[in-house]
């Protein structure tokens, strides 16, 4: 197969990478560019462990081919922090302890801030149904609605 | 395996006329990715339909709306006058899938999915929606319950690609709904399903009906003589009871994990007799 070359936008800074027509944006960001932030959980869109933002839309990278992220602007959990500066969402998911294991953080992480870019004031309800499509199978949810709950207070105080 | 992404919908059709194997439409790809990765499709040719001129625009028209085939379902509920003309197309396009999934699946890319479950796609047949077929001999317009013929297939021909959905302009005193049955609150796949599009004259009497099941026969099901039940009446107790058992009588369900077929029956006319309350009192009625 022959490879696309693609030219995009990834968190900020422009990027250049030859890829298989079939791969996906997942594969390309953690096989080919490093960026292993984002995880594979199911591989079918079930989980959210591979969100990412593409141009303003929170997607499952798994289900996005590389080629597609030609001249879009992608986000990931790589861009979420300024240098040593944690996210609110970031700081206030490590003071509630809202992960365990941390392999669905990162997805929850970048789903959080995509929800809260929408709609800086939720309700817990509109929380649990913004992040319907996260999956974890340790915290509970709680945790991690609580911290976003916290989180949300933060960012609407600065 | 090639990826190609066309300007025009003139090129996209040539492509996949032209193409030897098989060939795949890719607008969202939440179904496309997950048949690849399931071994269930390979193909030779991807044509990513997202960059053609208009196919990732909601326009409205004269005479209505025009939904592009690259618009993903996420921009439907953003869309204020579209959700003010057809809120239950808009609620249906928004309970598939998760809030990611949401940024990127298409009505489209629904209804040619033939998917029986498909949320969309009842809401779409009971409001009469239209689906504009591209192809190597020209344009057609077709009524959306023309595309599915069965699960996972569709009457479209080699070459044809649908690039826009219609919705109709909205006449005073008009209201549609659309309801599933799931056992969890999001995520997950219609057990049955029921859309009902209905106007009503100035006393408030149904005027027209149309009434869609979803989950409960081979492809989505027009059920006619439950938009026939319902014309004349202002939804009193008896109109809601005949509705439900046309409903039932009208499936044609399998048994299986997520439901028995008496269960789908039965739950069937009930949703059938709920979103036609919702959309009556959408559309003024009391």
């Amino acid at each position: 197969m022959a490879g696309v070359a693609v030219s995009t936008t990834i968190n900020g800074d422009a990027v250049e990478y030859l890829c298989q027509p079939d791969e996906t944006l997942l594969d390309v960001l953690r096989d080919r560019l490093g960026l292993t932030g984002a995880k594979e959980g199911c591989g079918t869109g079930d989980c959210g462990a591979c969100s990412v933002i593409v141009d303003g839309r929170l997607v499952c990278s798994c289900l996005v081919l590389g080629a597609e992220a030609e001249g879009r602007k992608v986000e990931t959990i790589e861009g979420m922090a300024h240098g040593d500066q944690l996210h609110p969402l970031q700081q206030k998911f490590l003071e509630h302890a809202a992960l365990q294991c941390g392999i669905c953080t990162p997805g929850f992480l970048i789903a959080a801030k995509d929800l809260l870019e929408k709609n800086p004031s939720p309700t817990e309800e509109e929380i649990r149904f913004g992040l319907a499509g996260n999956l974890c199978r340790c915290t509970g949810y709680d945790k991690i609605v609580r911290a976003v709950q916290d989180a949300a207070n933060v960012m609407k105080g600065a | 395996m090639r990826y190609i992404r066309p300007l025009s919908i003139e090129d996209a059709v040539g492509e996949l006329a032209k193409a030897v194997g098989p060939a795949a439409i890719l607008a969202g790809g939440s179904d496309l990715l997950v048949r690849m990765k399931g071994g269930f499709i390979e193909p030779e040719l991807i044509v990513d339909i997202k960059a053609i001129g208009g196919l990732a625009d909601i326009t409205e028209t004269a005479d209505g709306f025009r939904i592009g085939a690259a618009v993903p379902c996420a921009v439907l509920g953003e869309n204020k006058a579209l959700k003010q003309a057809w809120p239950g197309v808009v609620e249906a396009a928004n309970l598939i899938g998760s809030k990611q999934v949401q940024g990127r699946c298409t009505i489209t890319g629904n209804l040619c999915n033939a998917s029986p479950a498909a949320d969309s796609v009842p809401a779409l047949v009971a409001a009469g929606a239209k689906a504009v077929v591209a192809g190597p001999s020209g344009k057609r317009t077709i009524a959306v319950e023309a595309v599915p013929t069965g699960p996972g297939r569709t009457s479209l021909a080699k070459g044809e690609i649908i690039e826009a959905i219609l919705l109709d302009k909205r006449p005073d005193h008009a209201g549609d709904a659309y309801l599933r049955f799931i056992p969890r609150t999001e995520m997950d796949i219609a057990v049955v399903s029921a859309g009902v599009n209905l106007t009503l004259d100035d006393k408030g009497a149904i005027k027209t009906a149309r009434v869609a099941l979803g989950a409960a026969a081979p492809t989505v099901l027009l059920v006619e003589e439950a938009g026939q039940v319902l014309i004349g009446s202002k939804l009193d107790e008896a109109t809601l009871q005949r509705l439900a058992k046309i409903c039932s009588g009208a499936c044609r369900p399998i048994d299986d994990k997520r439901g028995t077929i008496e269960f789908r029956r039965k739950v069937a006319g009930v949703l059938a007799q709920r979103a036609a309350t919702t959309a009556y009192k959408r559309a003024g009625g009391k």
